[in-house]
């Protein structure tokens, strides 16, 4: 894609807004539709994006596989250990209300958010990790012959 | 359980009204039980994942496997005696929220893929070493985790969109597994293609058959569906739902004609991975089959849309017939044990056709005897492609003489298949043939007893290569390594030891068979 | 049972069209011999999940199931069921990950075989079975 000059700076123009867009989501999920799961598509579109138009290599320069990887287990963990703190505290699973017992709404907004970045996380990883997957396997065609 | 609580001082609503909070009960180990049943090896599979070491992934799966059975055995000792544990997580009480719970029927199911886990897992330190890529070694055992939390899931959840997610997460790594079988022979990738096709569609089917009963009830908890369908028997959308939930659940159980996945993706799969599926995944898919005919839909509900008489039993036996008779003529053991898997679902699905509580005892015994038959069975299987590199007839002839423990294990598994006094296979198929004699069907019962020498046919046929074949000119393989040797050797005792010692399986059973025949319990508002 | 007056027939358009649309997503799955065109079909039929699902949270008249922030709650106000786009939310992501395994096996059966066409793998298999038969099928006589 080098000789798209338009598309490479429409895009560098793009990621940005693209990244602030996904935290947006992220962040704003409990006042308005959103939360993890589309703020973590939003958020793995900007490094698929770039990495279409910049290259493969160019991507993983940025956003290395052995991290995205460690990325999307490290989500999970983050929504587990959500659920496991709550456990401590001597309530159920995922009880958000354990965090702040005498205000149980407070301890919902804090553990809705915690979880949502879990997953916000895990979907990014996830995404990226299966554009890695598919675009770094050897084409069998040659660019040329397309 | 937690009878004596008044009320669920946890409940955001319950604090929320009262104005300030209430005094919390806090929760002890025992209450969590449930939750971290699952818990436990779901977080383990991505912590697995995070550390990216090949030396720790082994040690934390076999740690989380044993943390699990550790925990389905107090579940299974607690609820034995016919006691429900509900578990409401994240406080939220059904039927909004999501519920696992625990009686004796899933508890006795918990055991057993507990159980096969963990004895599979330091079987296959060295078997996957053997057949799986090296470098995804640590990723395997992330898999294997994931498929085992995925069947716990299934299990213990009693919520019907929950099994659905489960079930999913149980399958999809079941695919990858089966495709790590591609190292060995190619053939595991088109396996793997085929039953990932048939599994969506069953899983579709399923989700389809649960949306139905959602547009019918406007709930997702079983017990308050079931509370919810009673008065409608005649109606259109909940026949169809259990139309949908039946075929769907029946083509991951594989019931004959919807088992074409099941034998390319058992000979293919890397032999730890059979062995394990083999002992669990289609045994929990018949549970889920139980749990939604008995506890969703009602036993009175079953004689009424006459699914039982005229599609359930025809396919037990004929699964009992033709599979046994196409695994006489295999050449791969692997595939004759896949193909006598097949008919041993007909016998648990002949079980539950009778509709009576021995019958059901029946099935849910030969679920649990037949589980660890084959995971005894599959492990000879898995050993001897360690040493062979095949698993061929002719390949493996006379490896009795070389492997002299590894065949006998095999043996005694072969014994418990067939149904010989004093193994485990016996007990099932005894309790089996009461069922059909009780319910008048003595044709039934001639023809369970025809089959079983369907199944004396093809065991003989691999005892007689093991032992009677003269051995081809090959370099010396020794037996196999102790780790192997060991969990091959606890099941095939266990297949004796439960053959002789019936009072847990067939108590389990009992009390299980007893729960579904009493149908829904209702809802469980108090407890955790 | 109602009659099919064509009120109950343009009232449950969504529902025709969820049948129309597994139908031919399962039709897809089984009569086309490319992998990647089965997979293709697997996805339409889950899509028509999602629009049983999605029919069936829809309350006529009614609205967004979001509380306004200051909680002042009408009590006329009436509000879709939320219930089933969640749980078509955790439909899509399975169907997500469904898709790219299933692909991921295309990848790397394209890579192994060297093709993607059912027939032509078909015909793979069965000399590769025929293969093993050759080989191994003594031990039988002749008869697998």
């Amino acid at each position: 894609m080098r000789h798209h000059l338009i598309l490479r700076v429409v895009t560098k123009l793009l990621v940005g807004a693209i990244i602030l867009f996904a935290l947006y989501v992220q962040f704003h999920g409990d006042f308005s539709p959103g939360g993890g799961f589309q703020a973590g598509v939003i958020m793995a579109v900007a490094f698929i994006i770039y990495g279409v138009v910049f290259s493969l290599r160019q991507a993983q320069r940025v956003f290395p596989p052995w991290l995205v990887h460690k990325l999307l287990a490290l989500g999970v963990l983050i929504y587990a250990f959500t659920g496991l703190v709550s456990m401590a505290l001597g309530y159920e699973y995922l009880n958000y209300g354990a965090f702040t017992p005498h205000h149980p709404e407070h301890g919902q907004h804090w553990g809705i958010l915690i979880v949502e970045l879990g997953v916000g996380v895990t979907v990014t990883g996830v995404m990226v990790a299966i554009y890695y997957a598919f675009a770094a396997r050897p084409p069998t065609i040659s660019d040329k012959d397309w | 359980m937690a009878a004596g609580r008044a009320t669920n001082a946890a409940e955001p609503g319950a604090a929320q009204d009262a104005g300030h909070a209430v005094e919390h009960v806090a929760l002890t180990l025992a209450d969590q039980l449930p939750m971290l049943l699952i818990l436990v090896p779901l977080v383990a599979a991505p912590l697995i994942v995070l550390l990216g070491s090949r030396r720790l992934a082994w040690p934390l799966a076999y740690g989380a496997a044993t943390a699990s059975f550790v925990m389905a055995v107090f579940l299974l000792m607690r609820v034995i005696g016919g006691e429900v544990i509900s578990y409401h997580i994240g406080g939220w009480a059904p039927p909004l929220g999501i519920e696992y719970r625990v009686d004796s029927a899933n508890a006795f199911v918990l055991f057993l893929v507990t159980g096969i886990a963990t004895v599979v897992l330091p079987y296959a330190r060295t078997s996957v070493a053997a057949e799986v890529d090296g470098q995804h070694g640590t990723l395997f055992y992330a898999m294997f985790l994931l498929c085992f939390t995925g069947l716990l899931g299934v299990v213990i959840t009693g919520d019907a969109f929950n099994v659905f997610v489960f079930l999913e997460i149980s399958s999809l790594s079941t695919y990858v597994l089966i495709a790590a079988g591609a190292v060995r022979d190619r053939r595991a990738l088109t396996a793997a293609y085929d039953y990932l096709i048939m599994g969506t569609i069953g899983a579709t089917f399923f989700v389809i058959g649960l949306g139905l009963l959602y547009m019918a009830t406007g709930t997702l908890n079983m017990a308050d569906i079931a509370e919810r369908i009673a008065d409608q028997t005649g109606n259109r959308t909940v026949r169809a739902a259990f139309a949908f939930i039946v075929v769907g659940v029946g083509l991951k159980a594989a019931i004959y004609p919807l088992h074409l996945w099941l034998p390319n993706a058992y000979t293919y799969a890397p032999s730890a991975v059979t062995a394990f599926l083999a002992a669990t995944a289609t045994k929990v898919a018949i549970y889920v089959l139980m749990r939604f005919m008995f506890s969703v839909f009602q036993p009175l509900y079953l004689v009424e849309v006459k699914t039982l008489e005229f599609i359930i039993i025809p396919l037990a036996l004929l699964a009992m017939f033709a599979a046994s008779v196409i695994a006489i003529f295999q050449t791969d053991l692997k595939r004759l044990l896949a193909y006598s898997s097949l008919a041993q679902i007909g016998y648990m699905l002949l079980g539950i056709g009778f509709l009576s509580e021995t019958g059901l005892t029946a099935a849910i015994a030969h679920l649990f005897n037949h589980g660890i038959t084959k995971a005894a069975l599959f492990m000879g299987v898995g050993a001897l492609v360690l040493r062979f590199g095949n698993s061929y007839c002719d390949g493996v002839a006379g490896a009795g003489r070389t492997m002299p423990w590894t065949s006998a294990a095999m043996v005694i598994g072969g014994l418990s298949l067939i149904g010989v006094p004093g193994t485990a296979g016996f007990i099932s198929k005894w309790v089996l043939v009461q069922g059909a004699l009780e319910a008048g069907w003595w044709p039934v019962a001639m023809l369970i007893v025809l089959s079983s020498l369907l199944a004396v046919v093809y065991v003989w046929r691999m005892i007689e290569t093991l032992y009677l074949q003269p051995a081809p000119e090959r370099a010396a393989a020794g037996e196999a390594p102790l780790s192997m040797l060991v969990p091959m050797w606890l099941m095939a005792l266990a297949c004796i030891w439960f053959g002789l010692n019936t009072e847990l399986t067939l108590g389990a059973s009992l009390s299980a068979a007893k729960g579904f025949m009493a149908g829904s319990p209702g809802l469980i508002l108090a407890g955790h | 049972m109602a009659a099919f007056t064509l009120e109950f027939i343009v009232g449950h358009v969504n529902y025709w069209l969820f049948t129309v649309l597994m139908m031919t997503g399962l039709y897809i799955v089984v009569a086309k011999g490319n992998l990647v065109k089965k997979i293709v079909g697997l996805n339409v039929f889950q899509t028509s999940v999602f629009m049983l699902y999605i029919s069936m949270g829809k309350v006529t008249g009614g609205t967004a199931p979001i509380f306004p922030t200051d909680m002042q709650i009408d009590p006329d106000t009436v509000y879709s069921n939320p219930l089933p786009h969640v749980l078509i939310l955790t439909a899509i992501v399975v169907g997500v990950a469904t898709t790219s395994l299933g692909l991921a096996l295309i990848v790397r059966i394209q890579e192994q075989f060297g093709t993607i066409e059912e027939d032509e793998l078909l015909e793979i298999e069965k000399a590769m079975a025929a293969e093993d038969t050759r080989l191994h099928g003594e031990a039988m006589g002749g008869l697998a």
